[in-house]
């Protein structure tokens, strides 16, 4: 069946034939029957931009390979199909005490995914990324075999093309991951505001050592004085000693409710610049410094995931996530590019910063030490030059894209960016090497 | 592929030395570098726009295409799909001719309908095949306010582009659920080479104008627009003007 399909930026769609096999004999063949324009895997359509749809091909939807299919409670790992959404084993692990270590801004994602992107989380100065906590994977390569793949020893080469290789070295099947036990399901949470970027960025890498996780909003609406003005949030699991007795009867408890899901009627347009400024400022204010507050996981990590389809909110044109992470050497990069963000016109209302920890082996695995800036733009008259001009910026600094959320760079960005592309492109030719792996993205990138 | 700002990776253009064709190539190629192939009839005027896109850093191909030879458009296009995959289409040839001329002289009449409406449709659906295949793409058709309600002075011209608006509109529709947009375009009067030495009507515009409004249209998926854009409300008008009226209105 003819599919359209777009990234949750809803920029960009294409159409392909998307089937839904239930087993690996069935994706084999579906391999084998379409070489000619190419294959991708699709989990659950939350990377922004294009890497998961195939223009004229086929995509691999993998939402069906669903099983968690062992836990191992003292040992501290799980087995699970590559379909398996974050979600569901978050609530599959929580009552067993065990949390997935590395969970993105969304628990709609699959494991997949989460190893094609190698996502990381807001503890990724302490934990690293999803890469760094699978055990073994197995990986449907373009000749029909599958391979188990472990982070060393033979095979590690592809293990770690795999990871954040964007699904174009093969299909992950299924994988064992790593995961820890904690005591409760809540966070507690120290929040201050900062009354402009620099007192933020201070604060943000002052004593961050004591936090399990770590992120600001900042605004990128206000200028003058007031530029880069933002809330940090940071927190540690709580302990069983951390809950107030009425959560203490319960301390695993997981409910997290979908309040309601935003119907596909909204126009572009309705984040504009005053709706942004107003959303800005009330967002600013409701979150006065605090120290010690116990929080859910839902309220911590994921508040976007009680809203159903949110990405409809910004209309049928669509918007982009531009996301670049620069060396701490480079921080003047993050006030240059606020800066020009809050002066351009284009309006961001969701806008993260970060700071990465150490990364791991992966060629194209995106957290490298330093900070990570994220802000999400309607797509509108003049944002492709203001990001071709923040490119700039961030490459000549010797920074890079974030390929789970990139829909407009260029091929030559990804190659500056990312010194081992190579070295990445080498393996991936290896096993794949007519190219029956491709996406709208590996054709707009030349991956 | 078209990225999430709307801009392409290649370009082909039915009827390459249009100037509205070649002021949406320059705005494409301003900023990025997208591969162009320029398919029209060889002349001094396809060397020079090769030249200067050449010049300007930019990947560019000629192919030779010549409107009338419908027998002919099966390989043109497949020398210009040679390379890859094309993002954005533009049949962008037609000619005006002598509009008391086409309706008097059978010769001059046919050649119009040639061009402007069967070399259309041509290509059309040589390109439908194509983008098709590769499951995205968008044809722009550089239709007329002419053909939208077809005046007494230029009747011919404006009967073969309500014909190849028509055809364009329709195979929008029947693309559409194969991932391929087709946008027409409906400019007014455009001061360029075909309009030389008329008195320009109200609302004209330039080349860049209309490339202008090409891009914005490509970027959000549009499928009809006019350029420029209150010609719209104008020609909603005039298109429900009783014919006695209508035939009144200054020429």
């Amino acid at each position: 069946m003819l599919t359209r399909l777009s990234g949750w930026g809803r920029t960009s769609p294409t159409v392909a034939r998307v089937v839904s096999p239930r087993d690996v004999e069935t994706l084999a063949n579906v391999l084998e029957q379409s070489r000619e324009r190419g294959v991708i895997a699709r989990g659950l359509g939350r990377s922004y931009g294009d890497p998961a749809q195939n223009a004229g091909g086929v995509v691999l939807d993998m939402t069906r390979f669903d099983r968690i299919r062992r836990v191992e409670v003292d040992d501290g790992l799980v087995d699970v199909e590559a379909g398996v959404s974050l979600d569901a084993l978050v609530r599959a692990l929580l009552p067993l005490g065990l949390w997935p270590p590395v969970l993105p801004g969304t628990r709609q994602v699959t494991v997949g995914g989460a190893i094609a992107a190698d996502v990381h989380g807001k503890g990724h100065h302490v934990v690293g990324s999803f890469g760094d906590h699978v055990r073994s994977l197995d990986l449907l390569t373009a000749d029909g075999s599958v391979r188990t793949l472990t982070p060393d020893g033979d095979g590690s080469a592809l293990f770690w093309a795999t990871v954040g290789g964007m699904g174009l070295t093969g299909v992950v099947l299924r994988a064992t991951l790593r995961v820890v036990p904690v005591e409760t399901s809540y966070f507690v949470v120290d929040t201050e505001r900062a009354g402009d970027l620099d007192d933020l960025l201070a604060r943000q890498s002052a004593d961050d050592d004591r936090y399990a996780e770590s992120v600001s909003w900042f605004d990128a609406t206000a200028t003058g004085s007031r530029l880069g003005r933002g809330v940090l949030t940071r927190a540690n699991h709580a302990r069983l000693d951390d809950l107030p007795a009425k959560l203490r009867r319960d301390p695993l408890a997981f409910d997290a409710p979908r309040l309601f899901t935003v119907p596909d009627v909204l126009p572009s347009g309705l984040l504009n610049r005053a709706t942004g400024r107003a959303f800005s400022e009330l967002w600013y204010r409701r979150s006065p410094t605090r120290h010690g507050q116990v929080q859910n996981i839902t309220e911590f990590l994921h508040p976007l995931d009680v809203v159903g389809e949110w990405n409809r909110g910004y209309g049928p044109r669509g918007f982009i996530q531009y996301q670049f992470a620069v060396p701490f050497a480079a921080v003047d990069v993050i006030r240059r590019a606020v800066r020009r963000i809050a002066s351009s016109g284009h309006v961001s209302a969701l806008n993260v910063l970060k700071r990465f920890g150490p990364g791991n082996r992966a060629p194209l695995s995106f957290p490298a030490p330093g900070w990570t800036l994220c802000v999400d733009l309607p797509v509108r008259p003049g944002l492709g030059e203001l990001c071709d001009e923040l490119d700039e910026l961030v490459l000549d600094a010797g920074g890079r894209h974030y390929l789970a959320k990139e829909s407009r760079t260029t091929a030559e960005a990804v190659r500056r960016g990312y010194p081992r592309f190579a070295e990445w492109r080498a393996v991936r030719a290896s096993v794949d090497p007519d190219g029956v792996f491709a996406s709208d993205m590996s054709r707009r990138l030349e991956l | 592929m078209i990225d999430a700002v709307g801009n392409p990776q290649a370009l082909l253009v039915l009827g390459g030395t249009s100037e509205i064709a070649l002021a949406v190539v320059r705005r494409y190629t301003a900023a990025r570098k997208p591969r162009v192939v320029l398919a029209a009839r060889p002349s001094p005027r396809r060397d020079a726009a090769v030249a200067e896109l050449a010049a300007a850093g930019v990947p560019v191909t000629a192919v030779d295409f010549d409107a009338r030879d419908v027998a002919g458009h099966p390989a043109a296009l497949d020398k210009a799909f040679a390379d890859g995959g094309i993002d954005v289409a533009l049949v962008a040839f037609g000619v005006l001719g002598d509009a008391e001329r086409a309706w008097q002289d059978p010769t001059a009449a046919v050649e119009l309908a040639e061009v402007n409406y069967t070399g259309a449709v041509s290509v059309g659906v040589g390109l439908a095949e194509r983008l098709r295949e590769q499951g995205h793409g968008v044809i722009v058709a550089l239709s007329s306010v002419a053909g939208e309600r077809v005046r007494r002075s230029n009747f011919v011209y404006g009967s073969t582009k309500a014909g190849m608006d028509a055809f364009y509109l329709g195979l929008g529709e029947a693309l559409r659920p194969h991932g391929v947009t087709v946008t027409v375009v409906r400019p007014g009067f455009v001061r360029t080479r075909m309009t030389e030495g008329l008195r320009p009507a109200p609302l004209s515009s330039t080349a860049e104008q209309v490339a202008e409004v090409v891009v914005h249209a490509v970027r959000d998926r549009r499928e009809l627009v006019w350029a420029p854009a209150p010609l719209r409300l104008v020609m909603s008008a005039l298109r429900h003007l009783p014919r006695a009226v209508f035939r009144r209105l200054p020429a």
